[in-house]
């Protein structure tokens, strides 16, 4: 146990690792020097060259990769050129909307998928299941914008229930900051709950065929009792995993959706270090996410061992 | 069994998908060479007109025909997604045709590595390669390729694996078959099947993620005609004329809905010879 805990972290820092020096390489081997792109075309050279020493890019490569990396364990993300800030002020700042709101479409997601799974395979091939099935599959084709947008068109524009889009700030106090976010959450959830209800329905049915479904319906307990007290349980590692494929997806998904409801997070604001060639920003941002899809499976594989103690043993 | 009696015996979803998907290349090949409206001039007196005879769904803000837009879209979404699946095919196939047949450390680098490309959704990739190259419909393209690389390489390294098991592999090894031959001869026509089905549904997910990028300017440019565009252009004016906002989005949806169902559809009529023996 402890073994395989060790090892997981090594391999999670390694991903890290290597998450980071692909950003790096990529930055580093693409035509294109970041002092031109910050200052644009018609910049003198001495004021290129004199950026490029203020941002460090004389020094040798696998220097400059270290001292980014090694500034970014510590907190410190570089300085932003166009805000003239800490990146990893900004971020922070960002995050205050961004972690919000995917925490928001993550819970919606397993409130929803879960309900609709697990009642469409108490209902195989009735009614029921066949309606949870088409709706999902509809679902599934939806681009979340698109439904970002159409939620806009009906709750702002017709029925004047819930803004069109920004986010007042948290200092104008939760329930407006919950009201600016739940149009955005919503459209991320309903997308990503299409395909994740479809995997929750397929793996309870998996475990209805198990003995000790049978034997927990013999013993007397109610079929709706053993549905949620021992079906759900067991059929949480399948649904487990693809929850932690679809976190990929989902901050994604907040980058796009930030953009669609003007909500300054992390997503809305790498489009405006791209409009402001920011490269430092942009570059720190994209490893900031996938830093959190990696270590968001290294916990899905951490909570496999907590949902199911028969892998702890394998482990 | 002939062509005929495969289809008619097939589910009724797969043929809805069939037909969507048939319909979408027919409307992309069509707009090649034939659209109701140009899609040339600009003329904003004629913007954001009502459906009528002459524009069936309208027009947009730059006076437009909508229904000709959306003819046009379906080509660049075909063409975007055709590519990055061809880049995904080309480097994850091989990638995975390798880790199965070396395993060992190769196996292990390549799945590692895809471990880790799988973490960078192409929206980040295209992200950074537009911060660092400027938006276009190339860096969408090699975005989403990205993105379907590690796909490719899992799928059919699990594949490759279960046939480098059979007992016939190990024979035609066992009399010195070399693992070229072998990965040529049986393995992949073995799993062509599968990947079949796996690039219908990263067809399916290309063509969202264009419409994304493209939604979010960071794919299709202008004057190129794509439905994320159109998405992005109708939001502005989305209390004028909501309706703008609907269609590109239903023309997604379809071209989507109708990709899943095909897979979906292939994949039941391939699963009785791919699925494994029961306990």
């Amino acid at each position: 146990m402890a073994q395989y805990l060790f090892r997981r972290l090594g391999t999670l820092l390694v991903s890290l690792f290597v998450a980071a020096l692909l950003v790096f390489l990529v930055v580093e081997v693409l035509p294109g020097d970041p002092a031109r792109t910050i200052l644009g075309l018609d910049a003198p050279e001495s004021a290129v060259a004199a950026l490029r020493t203020q941002l460090g890019l004389d020094e040798p490569a696998p220097l400059r990769f270290f001292t980014w990396l090694g500034g970014m364990a510590a907190g410190d993300f570089g300085q932003s050129y166009a805000y003239r800030s800490g990146v990893g002020r900004l971020v922070a700042d960002r995050l205050a909307v961004t972690l919000p709101l995917a925490l928001m479409a993550l819970a919606l997601t397993v409130a929803l998928a879960l309900a609709a799974g697990v009642y469409a395979a108490s209902r195989r091939g009735r009614a029921g299941d066949t309606s949870v099935m088409l709706v999902s599959q509809l679902g599934i084709a939806v681009p979340n914008f698109w439904l970002g947008i159409l939620l806009i068109i009906v709750f702002a524009v017709w029925l004047r229930w819930l803004p069109a889009g920004g986010f007042p700030g948290w200092d104008a106090g939760i329930w407006p900051c919950f009201r600016a976010l739940l149009l955005p959450a919503v459209s991320l959830a309903l997308v990503q709950a299409a395909i994740l209800a479809r995997v929750t329905r397929a793996a309870v049915l998996d475990v209805m065929e198990e003995d000790f479904m049978r034997t927990a319906q013999a013993k007397g307990l109610s079929r709706r009792a053993a549905l949620w007290r021992h079906a759900l349980r067991n059929a949480l590692i399948p649904v487990l995993t693809i929850l932690g494929l679809q976190t990929a997806n989902l901050l994604a998904g907040t980058v796009v959706i930030e953009n669609v409801f003007q909500l300054p997070g992390l997503g809305r604001l790498v489009f405006q270090a791209i409009a402001q060639r920011d490269v430092i920003v942009v570059k720190s941002v994209v490893v900031l996410l996938v830093a959190m899809v990696v270590v968001v499976n290294f916990a899905v594989d951490l909570l496999y061992m907590a949902v199911d103690p028969r892998l702890r043993v394998a482990a | 069994m002939s062509g005929h009696d495969t289809l008619r015996r097939s589910s009724p979803a797969f043929r809805a998908g069939l037909v969507l998907t048939l319909v979408l290349a027919l409307v992309a090949a069509l707009s090649l060479v034939w659209t109701p409206h140009s899609l040339g001039g600009v003329a904003v007196a004629n913007g954001l007109r009502p459906p009528s005879a002459a524009y069936w769904l309208g027009t947009d803000h730059f006076g437009r025909d909508v229904v000709s837009l959306l003819m046009a879209g379906a080509r660049t979404s075909i063409l975007v997604a055709l590519l990055a699946v061809a880049i995904g095919i080309a480097l994850g196939v091989v990638l995975g045709l390798v880790a199965a047949a070396r395993g060992g450390w190769i196996d292990e680098v390549i799945m590692r590595g895809s471990d880790i490309t799988f973490a960078f959704p192409a929206i980040l990739t295209a992200v950074l390669l537009t911060a660092l190259l400027g938006a276009g419909t190339s860096n969408a393209i090699l975005a989403i390729g990205i993105f379907n690389v590690p796909v490719f390489a899992r799928v059919t390294r699990g594949a490759a694996t279960a046939v480098w098991a059979r007992e016939y592999v190990r024979a035609a090894e066992a009399v010195g078959k070399g693992r070229l031959r072998i990965t040529l001869d049986h393995v992949l026509p073995n799993i062509l099947g599968l990947l079949v089905v796996q690039a219908t549904i990263q067809f399916a997910i290309a063509i969202l993620a264009e419409a994304a990028l493209s939604y979010l300017g960071i794919g299709a440019q202008p004057p190129q005609p794509s439905w994320g565009r159109m998405l992005r252009d109708a939001q502005t004016y989305v209390f004028v004329a909501p309706a703008l906002a609907v269609y590109p989005g239903l023309a997604i949806m379809l071209a989507v809905l109708g990709l899943n169902l095909l897979g979906d559809g292939l994949r039941d009529a391939l699963d009785p010879r791919l699925r494994a023996p029961r306990r």
